[in-house]
């Protein structure tokens, strides 16, 4: 019998928690914001998801092997940053702009750096990054919503957030009809990248992400809170020339990349105040790009430049550690 | 209500199903008994048996060495056919006398018993430490140096430790039940040589009736009895002690800091019997459990008993186990062989089945912040581990690596299946060697 026992230190239990069953999570969370957008842009849509997705594998896949690393394909972090790409993409994307995002996510921003767990930078928004400044005239057509199309000849529209700030350029105010599109806003009948164009399909699956306890309330809520009191200031000092907050959260990527991207465990801090840090850091940067940006859109830049204050945040806000007294004066 | 508690931890399913409704059994006597030396942390009893001496139950065996030590004594009479090194639960071979049992169980001559009110302070801890209590919750810290706290650090308070927050574990639960007037009785002799103001009895509230009936019993008496929150490790002393007093231990301090003793129930328990009786601790109360048991029981178990007797009472097992864990599966160890004798810090023995060992390969950190978060000493888990497994140990030291209290929380809770607190124990290690080299 000796041989056969196994032996250990404790703990002998273990929660049973797997990173391939957390990423699942994110992915079925992610689920309503691909169905609302395959049904508002149609076949475009699907065909970009089902690109970015396979090709996000595929790469991966093709550098594990090149770089001798361990096949990790099941753990499902490459299928995610390929979903959160498309997500991010317009929906007319042409199919070799997948491609290179998809490269850029998988081989630059997260093989190079050591595969999971050591990339700096969330993949899927350095590759819409470099796509954005890469190809600005791909990158900005953007379809509008046409439910249940199949046709991949789109109307082309502006977003939302596109529209307010070319009106205040052009004209120095917003226009006068914007909180009319609320409604639409929040169901998702809005030009804009697949997956940031219904509040309601983003909101259950970042509730549902919660609520699984895939991740914590502390980055959304701090984020989202930061984005509605710092935009709110701007709106009341002049509501004609800064939309409310209500817009704000309702429009661009601002749900996306407050439950799914800010929340990217390896980018992002460690500790409960450090994750309420960098939500507040990536609301003040996104209000601060979108209001005076050039750029209509902050969220990807904001989350990118909190990535890269991630290790000093982590520094400073350790837990207080138990039994510390601080020095009597 | 909101029960007390402590920030961090977490709850893994308690699995106290399978024996917290099974009456304390007498387990039988083996033929022969292996009682080692050294049951307690500090240093080990010296052999003044030798050979071929008949013993008496309760007979002393080993004679303390050094303040932090206990005696330890025959539990049971019979012959001594050998004093060797034989296998310890640590893990090693280590110096035991080997008693085979004559079945008389017959007592030696004990001490008298002592009158509670009469007896000085001093006779008092004496009789603790010639009795060999120990802390009986697992870390067998012998008794009487707790209970000596220097003149500088009054103590105020006497927290008993009913939580036995491991799972699977039902011992303190039953004895708690069963024979709360050894701890009442336990708790005024506590109380007398510490001259506490209050005293309270921590229980988690998985323990309803036990919290009930001590409650009831503690009606006239000035002892309160504090239900807690569920969660690991509440039973941990600092976790304890911030959840009933609010009071927290300073980092690399010790409770009496606070004014505060910590006794298991199980410790008070024996020390009650020492005391009144003149019964040294010779035999516990310890949970015999786990999927591959045919009957988990709890058991009253002779120190020096070998694990398979525990096993062969509770039916044998009903498939070959793949790990043997003695005490609980959060802070337990595993054993080797089930020939490894029951000690004084033997809270429970489990059996899990092939299918319960986890062989998960590890993965890359996520940093998903699991273990951050449920960390009770408040350090980072995950950044210590990784300076450990590079052998950084002076970063690891600088983020608190000597402030783990080794619970496992972080390694229960990792989604990576990193060994985490495995990490941090070598980390520790190496600091602690290095001091003591400088």
């Amino acid at each position: 019998m000796a041989n056969q026992l196994y032996l250990s230190s404790s703990p002998h239990f273990s929660s049973g928690e797997s990173t391939d069953r957390l990423m699942r999570q994110v992915i079925y969370a992610l689920l309503p914001a691909a169905a609302v957008s395959v049904y508002m842009f149609g076949l475009p849509a699907l065909v970009t998801l089902l690109i970015c997705t396979l090709a996000s594998i595929g790469f991966e896949a093709v550098c594990q092997k090149l770089m001798g690393r361990p096949r990790t394909l099941g753990d499902g972090s490459a299928a995610l940053t390929g979903i959160l790409l498309a997500l991010n993409l317009p929906a007319s994307s042409p199919w070799w702009m997948s491609l290179i995002g998809a490269f850029v996510a998988i081989v630059i921003a997260k093989q190079i750096y050591g595969g999971l767990g050591y990339n700096p930078f969330n993949p899927a928004l350095v590759a819409r990054v470099v796509l954005l400044i890469s190809f600005p005239v791909q990158m900005t057509r953007w379809t509008a919503p046409a439910p249940l199309s199949l046709s991949f000849d789109s109307v082309t529209s502006a977003t939302p957030l596109g529209q307010a700030k070319e009106a205040v350029m052009l004209h120095g105010a917003l226009p006068a009809d914007l909180a009319a599109g609320f409604g639409d806003f929040f169901l998702g009948r809005m030009g804009g990248s697949l997956g940031e164009v219904s509040a309601l399909a983003l909101l259950l699956g970042g509730l549902y992400l919660i609520w699984k306890k895939v991740i914590t309330w502390h980055t959304p809520v701090s984020y989202l809170a930061t984005v509605v009191v710092f935009s709110g200031i701007f709106w009341l000092v002049d509501g004609t020339r800064y939309p409310d907050p209500l817009f704000h959260l309702l429009t661009g990527g601002l749900l996306l990349g407050a439950f799914f991207m800010a929340t990217d465990m390896v980018t992002t801090p460690v500790t409960p105040r450090g994750m309420l840090v960098f939500g507040v850091g990536c609301g003040l940067l996104t209000v601060l790009i979108r209001l005076f940006g050039g750029y209509p859109e902050g969220v990807s830049f904001a989350i990118l430049l909190m990535n890269a204050a991630t290790p000093l945040i982590d520094r400073y806000t350790q837990p207080k550690k138990f039994g510390f007294v601080p020095e009597k004066a | 209500m909101q029960l007390k508690t402590f920030p961090g931890g977490l709850h893994p399913p308690d699995n106290k199903q399978w024996s917290a409704h099974k009456p304390i059994e007498d387990c039988p006597l083996p033929e022969e008994l292996i009682v080692p030396l050294g049951q307690h942390i500090g240093a080990p009893a010296v052999p003044c048996v030798a050979v071929g001496d008949l013993v008496k139950r309760g007979q002393v065996i080993g004679e303390a060495k050094g303040f932090v030590s206990v005696p330890v004594h025959a539990p049971t009479s019979g012959e001594v056919i050998a004093v060797e090194d034989r296998p310890h639960p640590m893990g090693r071979d280590l110096p035991a006398v080997v008693i085979r049992a004559d079945g008389e169980d017959a007592w030696g001559d004990l001490p008298a018993p002592l009158d509670i009110a009469a007896a000085t302070i001093d006779e008092l801890r004496q009789r603790i430490l010639s009795c060999g209590i120990v802390g009986m919750g697992g870390a067998t810290f012998p008794a009487h140096v707790k209970l000596s706290p220097p003149d500088e650090k009054p103590i105020d308070t006497l927290i008993l430790n009913g939580v036995e927050c491991e799972p699977f574990l039902t011992a303190d639960h039953r004895l708690m039940l069963e024979e709360s007037e050894r701890i009442l009785s336990g708790i005024a002799v506590l109380q007398k040589i510490l001259g506490v103001r209050q005293t309270f009895i921590g229980i988690e509230a998985n323990k309803p009736d036990a919290i009930e009936l001590l409650s009831r019993a503690c009606a006239d008496l000035s002892v309160e009895v504090t239900p807690l929150e569920v969660k690991y490790p509440q039973g941990a002393e600092k976790q304890l002690i911030l959840a009933c007093v609010d009071r927290e231990v300073p980092s690399g301090g010790l409770p009496m800091d606070v004014g505060v003793v910590v006794q298991n129930v199980g410790t008070c328990a024996a020390i009650a019997d020492a005391v009144l009786r003149g019964i040294p601790l010779i035999e516990r109360i310890a949970t015999i459990s786990g999927p591959a048991l045919v009957e988990p029981k709890n058991l009253r178990v002779r120190i020096g008993t070998p694990l398979r007797k525990l096993v062969e009472v509770c039916g044998g097992t009903r498939v070959e186990p793949a790990k043997i864990i003695m005490g609980g599966p959060m802070m337990g160890m595993t054993q080797l062989s089930l020939e490894v004798p029951a000690i004084r810090g033997t809270s429970g023995l489990l059996l899990f089945t092939a299918d319960q060992v986890s062989t998960r390969p590890e993965g890359p950190c996520i940093r998903c912040g699991r273990c951050v978060r449920a960390c009770p000493a408040h350090i980072l888990p995950t950044t210590i581990a990784a300076y450990a497994r590079l052998d950084l140990f002076e970063e690891a030291e600088a983020y608190n690596a000597l402030d783990c209290i080794e619970c496992g929380c972080c390694t229960y809770s990792c989604p990576a299946a990193l060994p985490l607190v495995q990490s941090i124990r070598y980390a520790k290690n190496a600091i602690l060697a290095k001091r003591r080299k400088v």
